[in-house]
């Protein structure tokens, strides 16, 4: 599996990929954290779907990782993303039988590709965690935000539960884009059909009928990023999440297993 | 250990109603090079990726190296395989796809130049893939298929897109490894390709063998053919005539008048040739080739 683990490795560290996504994830994440203190008078709110998050909010001992939370579902998207390309792009460019020529046990590649996967994930996650909590402490003053809480043990026990449920809340993405892209062995089919949901279907549900949204599977992944939401509390979306990425997992699995590489 | 490099009994793949390869049986012993031959769509390819374990067979048995096709996991790390042309990454370098490979099957890395090296890509190894010539995307191919230093080598139309240096390069190369002992299975639409470098032979047509063995036994048992042309053109059917009042079968077929019989009637029609006022130009007996025998028993 090391094997397998070590060769996706190579492909993922590529500078046009490894680059490109890092690139984003810094810019995104210094964005989203950023705008919450640069807009904290703005009327318009300084939070996603223009909430307002306070400075007594944001003096919190959370407030250091509150950019980090909401920046967690924009990581998941770019895992996703991420995940269905390099799982797809297999199929497409007919090198997954050179993949198992050289390992047959087509589970190790499927276990090593996602081995890989999530260290490249995790090292998103860091990297974002770094830039938006160095953000916030760089802009808080300037937002007239008191920082004291950050510091404390409270505060650091926030950042690594908040870095613990982003990655949940990314590689729970990520797998799910891996799955599309064992479904649909196509990266544009995919990524169009993931994103296309994650970002308008699931919004358009929930503006039809908000209870929806206790089910749906890229609002429980947002959620669990975020340590649950006022409308979806953590442990139900934990559940739910975890529900949907093991179904799919092990459905993708299976047809992975069976089916014949004729490409 | 068994002498035979694959051994195939009844194997058969259905894709629903459709029977690609039907109960096809066929031995390749060890060290030798068998071309692998048929028409387009006769079951080559599904035949090779049943080997490979890459399509479940429907029926059939099968051994490569000894070990049963269900797992081959037990023959792969010494299978060298090149199926349906060269597939890579694209925006990877060359050497960095053999990389990615090699990390794969556990190879060390430092085969991966050496390897670029002998198919003539060495100086291009950190050009990316995208940028390569069809021939040189060919090469870097048989690079990969020979990334474990396999004991079979399984490649499917090395030669596509080669100019014929890479085609004699390619060839000295097959016939290098199985100096070596490898045993090389090779299919190629160039039957002149095969003829010059297998030994042995296994013929597909509609999905099931029609023939294996070895070359010279199937050209062996092929009529040979008198080849006559005349030194004017409006003779020939003049020639043909006569060919066919001495009872052969014979036929004009560019230029020149092809009748099936052995080399004892070449003297019988030069002189009957002569009493009808014909100069010959030319007159051979030769033994058919690859090609004509494949169009004969394929029907193609």
């Amino acid at each position: 599996m090391w094997h397998v683990a070590f060769s996706e490795l190579r492909k993922l560290r590529r500078p046009s990929l490894f680059l490109g996504t890092m690139g984003a994830v810094v810019f995104f994440s210094g964005l989203f954290s950023s705008l919450l203190f640069l807009l904290i008078d703005s009327p318009q709110g300084n939070g996603d779907r223009g909430r307002m998050i306070g400075r007594e909010i944001l003096a919190l001992p959370t407030g250091g990782v509150r950019g980090f939370a909401s920046v967690g579902s924009f990581l998941g998207i770019i895992a996703l993303c991420v995940f269905a390309a390099q799982t797809a792009q297999e199929y497409t460019y007919g090198t997954l039988r050179n993949l198992l020529v050289r390992q047959p046990s087509r589970m190790k590649i499927l276990i090593g590709k996602l081995a890989a996967m999530k260290i490249f994930a995790i090292i998103m996650v860091i990297l974002a965690a770094l830039v938006s909590i160095s953000a916030s402490i760089l802009l808080a003053p300037r937002a007239k935000v008191n920082t004291d809480l950050w510091f404390s043990a409270a505060g650091k026990s926030a950042i690594l539960e908040t870095f613990v449920n982003v990655i949940i809340s990314v590689i729970g993405f990520g797998i799910v884009g891996m799955i599309l892209g064992l479904l649909f062995r196509s990266p544009i089919s995919a990524i169009s059909l993931g994103v296309l949901w994650l970002l308008i279907v699931e919004n358009l549900l929930v503006a039809v009928k908000s209870n929806t949204e206790k089910w749906l599977p890229g609002s429980n992944l947002s959620a669990i990023a975020q340590g649950g939401t006022p409308t979806l509390e953590y442990k139900h979306a934990l559940i739910v999440g975890a529900a949907y990425v093991i179904v799919g997992a092990l459905v993708a699995a299976g047809l992975f297993k069976r089916r014949d590489v004729s490409n | 250990m068994s002498e035979l490099a694959i051994s195939v009994k009844d194997l058969t793949k259905n894709y629903g109603a459709r029977v690609a390869v039907s109960h096809a049986t066929f031995d390749v012993p060890y060290g030798t090079i068998c071309g692998f031959v048929g028409p387009n769509g006769s079951g080559k390819t599904t035949t090779i990726r049943m080997l490979l374990g890459l399509v479940r067979t429907t029926g059939g048995t099968g051994e490569i190296l000894g070990e049963s096709i269900t797992h081959p996991e037990k023959y792969l790390p010494k299978v060298g395989a090149m199926i349906e042309g060269p597939a890579f990454y694209p925006a990877l370098s060359g050497k960095e796809n053999l990389n990615v490979l090699a990390a794969l099957g556990g190879f060390s890395k430092e085969r991966v130049q050496p390897l670029l090296e002998k198919v003539g890509l060495g100086d291009r190894g950190n050009s990316k893939f995208k940028t390569y010539s069809l021939g040189m995307k060919q090469r870097l191919g048989i690079a990969a298929a020979l990334l474990p230093n396999p004991k079979l080598l399984v490649l499917d139309e090395p030669t596509n897109g080669l100019d014929p240096a890479g085609i004699q390069e390619v060839r000295e190369l097959i016939r290098d490894l199985a100096t070596d002992g490898t045993t090389v299975f090779v299919s190629s639409h160039l039957l002149s390709e095969i003829e010059m470098i297998s030994e042995y032979l296994v013929m597909l047509r509609e999905g099931k063998v029609i023939f294996y063995g070895k070359t010279a036994e199937l050209l062996a048992q092929q009529q040979p053919v008198i080849v006559a042309k005349s030194k004017r053109a409006t003779d020939l059917k003049k020639l043909l005539k006569i060919a066919k009042n001495s009872g052969h079968s014979a036929s004009i077929i560019a230029g020149a008048v092809h009748v099936i019989s052995d080399s004892s009637f070449a003297a019988e029609f030069n002189e009957l040739a002569f009493d009808a006022g014909i100069t010959l130009s030319s007159l051979n007996a030769v033994l058919p080739t690859l090609e004509e025998t494949f169009f004969e028993m394929t029907g193609e």
